[in-house]
């Protein structure tokens, strides 16, 4: 649910990364904010477990810019991955206005990744939204590990419905903000429809 | 699904006049609104030196962990939540179960003193949220079905 306040001349909108766990999400929020201004971001806040796995999400607040005249804020947030955190994976989607599906491309990963995105939709039926019909992209990540699947290959498990998608190494960069900028485009479009 | 939250000035005005009141009567640091999705509505008192953004954020998360809780244990939400500190403590409450009043305060004040304050201005906000809704609804956000393709990709320097 996009926040606009007139007062403030601001549009809000959240974004929601999501995927199997160990597949790269809080890496895609760490590098947007290692290479992002400090003037248009906030603080990330990781509520991670002592061994720095996501334990509730990762939270980075950025601002791309202006469009007449409102400045536009994006709260990006990832999911904890483990399959055993659902109730708190359920929570986060609230009030979602776009979702990243990050996936591993490692072969070994492959149930994971599937096991993942059918966990999405269902996760997002149950607040009310179609995973066909709210702005969604896909990120296939890991593309330099040597034990990468082929990209057609993901495409075909992962992206039936043929959403945009991008290959992407979290670690040095390689199509984290391609897929950022993707996400944040099909929201304001969505806001521009007035949805 | 929820719809789309819309802030104007004049309902801006008043929940903040809501919220400078409350700071007063409850003898509070700060005072914060926030939407369930974590969206700062307004603050009040002492808060150049916090982290306001992350804090509506942590809020939000708290209160919708609080929400699951109470599921699992079959209550609809648990209304108030008290956090004790050293120092500062916080006091978090539902308005209308869709909006997070947060007040800060010291030993300046006392939980009692909030509680009771806190019971007015729910009422207050809660009327005001009424009309906010209600101008969401006449009014939409007819400005946005105004930006155009251009105005979106040269936000992304692709125009």
């Amino acid at each position: 649910m996009s926040f606009i306040n007139y007062s403030s001349r601001e549009i809000n909108c959240k974004i929601v990364y999501y995927g199997p766990g160990l597949c790269g999400k809080t890496t895609n929020l760490q590098y947007i904010y290692a290479k992002t201004n400090p003037e248009a971001k906030g603080k990330m806040i990781s509520l991670e477990t002592e061994t720095e796995r996501t334990l509730f999400f990762d939270f980075l607040p950025l601002s791309l810019g202006e469009i007449r005249g409102f400045k536009t804020r994006f709260h990006l947030y990832t999911v904890p991955g483990q399959v055993f955190y659902d109730a708190s994976r359920k929570l986060i989607l609230k009030g979602v206005d776009g979702v990243v599906f990050v996936a591993d491309s490692q072969v070994e990963r492959m149930d994971a990744n599937i096991e993942s995105l059918e966990n999405l939709r269902d996760n997002l039926a149950d607040q009310g939204y179609d995973l066909d019909k709210i702005p969604y992209v896909v990120q296939y990540n890991k593309r330099d590990l040597p034990n990468a699947v082929d990209a057609d290959y993901l495409r075909d498990y992962l992206n039936p419905t043929s959403v945009p998608d991008f290959e992407a190494v979290a670690t040095t960069g390689y199509g984290v903000f391609d897929t950022l900028k993707a996400v944040a485009k099909q929201v304001l479009i969505e806001l521009k429809r007035g949805r | 699904m929820t719809s789309q939250m819309v802030l104007f000035e004049e309902e801006h005005v008043k929940i903040v006049a809501v919220c400078d009141a409350l700071q007063r009567d409850a003898c509070a640091k700060a005072v914060f609104l926030v939407d369930k999705n974590g969206q700062l509505l307004a603050c009040s008192g002492d808060t150049a030196s916090m982290d306001t953004t992350s804090l509506a954020s942590l809020t939000a998360g708290n209160i919708a962990a609080t929400g699951g809780l109470a599921q699992l244990l079959g209550e609809k939400e648990f209304a108030i939540q008290f956090h004790e500190g050293e120092n500062d403590n916080i006091h978090i409450s539902l308005v209308s179960q869709r909006i997070i009043l947060v007040i800060i305060f010291d030993q300046r004040s006392s939980l009692g003193l909030v509680r009771l304050r806190v019971r007015k201005a729910s009422g207050e906000l809660a009327a005001v949220l009424k009309t906010i809704d209600t101008k969401a609804q006449e009014q939409g956000s007819s400005v946005f079905s105004e930006i155009t393709d251009d105005d979106i990709d040269s936000l992304f320097g692709d125009g």
